[in-house]
Formats: structure tokens, C-alpha cells, sequence
């Protein structure tokens, strides 16, 4: 594209100021790979490991999630973006963005409700995730949940493990999993 | 595609497709710098539409319209606001260019709207956008400019 930088910039403000988008995104740097971050007027969205993926799919994925009025919007991620460059840079423990969650089950709102409760630096086992929803025998089903977290990171999924401490899983890769983990001081 | 229709594709790739030809068609039709706005209005429009479409085929038609109609909004704007017809005088001067040099001792106000309307054949709806003032006010400066132009003519004050 040849379009000046600074009108594409600023049809692309124009888009998410009008509010016709139904998801802004954005791929930022971060320790650990690039990120896909995508939000709606609703909130947070997305948060996506780049790491093995193209554009192509990553806008895919988005299109999936929100419908077909996506964008790269810097703008529309600019919350996300500061706030997780503060988290990575150790200087933020918790986030104060709004996440939109519309379309999730009951029971995954729940976990994930709950999850979010889960202090920075902690761990919290599967089963003991799942008994904290009332929910004692489906530590199998909050690992589903956790496995499709399409919000990783803020949703703190890193800090749920196997109920002998094994890291057991994450979509991000097991390296990102202890790398979140030792960043948070929850593993030396 | 397996049924032969054109899925549409997301917005961020139809804007990448296609965003570099609306700007040299609006850049063609309007110039460098009116073209810029353009091409904004040209894709919040279609982004306002593209819920609506049905399919993902003819796109490039789509916009391209799109953006002609747009050029063709920000002609008759301009028209509305700033366009100055060239009304020929008998003499094959521009009325303006005469009308101009003879009203050179009015006050300001009287002096613009005797210029529009008899140079420029405005009228006083839009003299009293170009100027800054209501229609009423606009009808008034223009007859005490011509008054006033008609005393010096026969060398009195009005």
C-alpha cells in the first residue's frame, strides 16, 4: 500500500472513533513474541501469541472472534498495550481494562470470572479453580477453559497447574508459561 | 469459492486491496490535497455499508463508486460555498473584474456584498454565507452600497 502513512493513520483513528468497528487490532512487541491484541467498544477481545502465525491468520482469527468490521487500529488497543508494556516491565501486578467476554458460556464466564481473582505471583491448582466455582469434580472442565482463554495474560491462566506444580500446559508454549511465572516471582 | 460466490473478506483486507487506487482516482478528480478528505469520507461510508453487502464480489466497482460519489459531493459543495461564476459583461470583461475597481471606496461589508451579487450574481443566501451575515443584513449592504455608489456617481453624498 502507498497510501501516505499519515492519512492511513488517520482514516484508521476516524474508523474507531465513528465506533463501525466491530473489533480494532493490533500485533505489539513484547518478551515474549509478538501479540495480537484485538478490542471492541465492549472491551478487551483478544490477546493472541504471534509467534508461528502470519498476518493473514491473525486477521482471520479476529474476523472469527468479532465479525467482519476489523481494522488495525492502534488506537483501539492503546489501553492493552500500555498497560501490558507496564506488566512486562514489572511495574503493574494487576489490570484495569474491560474485557468482553459476550457469547461465553455461564460456566466459562465463572472460571474466568474467577481466575481474574487469582493474585499476581500465585498459583492456583485446576481442581482448586474448579472448586472455587462450586464446580469440585471439573477440574477437567476448567482445564478446557483455561486451554481457550482468548484473553491470556490478563486472564491469568499461567497461574493455574497440574495439582503436582507441573506446569502442564499453555497456548503461548510451556517457555512463556515459566517465563510469566518467574517474571511474577512465582518460580525463582 | 465452493458455491462460485465471492465471500467478503474482512474490512482490513478489502481497505489494504483497494485503498491505493480510490486514492489516485481522488487525487485525479480532486487534487492532492481535497482528494485526502475524500478518501477518509470514501471508507467510512464503506464501512457504514459493509454490513449490508451480500457478497464479496465487485468490490473494486463498489468503492470506486463510492469514491465518485463522494468527488461529485465535495464538487457541489464547493460550488455551494465558494464557486464564483464568471458572468461575462458585454464588454468580455468579467463582471467581477469591472465591478471591482468601482466599488474601491465602500466600507468593507457594503463593498463585498455589492461585489457578489452584481459581479458574481450570488445570491444573498450565499453572500450572507461568504460574508458572515444573514440574508436580510446581506440584501441591506448590498442596496446602501449601491446608494451610495449611485450619490458619488452624482457627486453628492448620500
Amino acid at each position: 500500500m502507498t497510501v501516505p502513512a499519515e492519512l492511513d493513520r488517520r482514516f484508521r483513528e476516524a474508523a474507531v472513533r465513528a465506533g463501525l468497528l466491530d473489533a480494532g487490532y493490533d500485533v505489539v512487541d513484547s518478551p515474549i513474541g509478538p501479540l495480537l491484541l484485538a478490542a471492541s467498544d465492549h472491551g478487551l477481545l483478544r490477546i493472541s501469541f504471534q509467534r508461528d502465525r502470519s498476518p493473514e491468520e491473525a486477521l482471520e482469527q479476529i474476523t472469527r472472534a468479532a465479525g467482519r468490521h476489523v481494522l488495525r487500529a492502534p488506537r483501539a488497543v492503546d489501553d492493552a498495550r500500555r498497560e501490558l508494556d507496564e506488566y512486562f516491565a514489572g511495574r503493574r501486578s494487576s489490570f484495569d481494562l474491560s474485557i468482553d467476554l459476550r457469547g461465553a458460556t455461564e460456566f466459562t464466564a465463572g472460571v474466568l470470572g474467577e481466575l481474574a481473582r487469582v493474585p499476581y505471583g500465585q498459583t492456583v491448582t485446576y481442581a482448586e479453580l474448579a472448586a472455587r466455582v462450586g464446580r469440585p469434580r471439573a477440574a477437567r472442565a476448567v482445564g478446557t477453559v483455561m486451554n481457550r482463554n482468548r484473553i491470556p495474560i490478563v486472564l491469568p491462566c499461567h497461574r493455574v497447574v497440574g495439582s503436582d506444580g507441573s506446569l502442564t500446559g499453555y497456548a503461548g508454549g510451556l517457555d512463556v508459561k515459566e517465563q510469566l511465572l518467574r517474571l511474577e516471582g512465582a518460580i525463582l | 469459492m465452493m458455491d462460485g460466490v465471492a465471500t467478503i473478506p474482512p474490512f482490513e483486507a478489502f481497505y489494504s486491496q483497494h485503498a491505493d487506487e480510490v486514492l489516485s482516482v481522488l487525487r485525479r478528480k480532486l487534487g492532492r490535497d481535497r482528494a485526502e478528505d475524500a478518501f477518509q469520507e470514501t471508507f467510512l461510508r464503506a464501512l457504514r455499508a459493509y454490513g449490508r453487502l451480500r457478497h464479496g464480489e465487485h468490490l473494486r466497482a463498489w468503492v470506486l463508486t463510492i469514491a465518485s460519489n463522494v468527488a461529485t459531493d465535495v464538487h457541489r459543495r464547493a460550488a455551494a460555498t465558494a464557486h464564483m461564476p464568471e458572468v461575462a459583461h458585454e464588454d468580455g470583461r468579467p463582471a467581477y473584474e469591472e465591478i471591482a475597481g468601482l466599488t474601491d471606496g465602500l466600507p468593507p461589508k457594503e463593498r463585498a456584498a455589492v461585489v457578489l451579487r452584481y459581479g458574481y450574481d450570488l445570491t444573498y443566501d450565499e453572500i450572507a454565507a461568504a460574508i458572515g451575515s444573514s440574508p436580510v443584513a446581506a440584501r441591506q449592504a448590498a442596496s446602501s452600497g449601491v446608494r451610495r455608489l449611485r450619490a458619488a456617481s452624482e457627486g453628492r453624498t448620500p
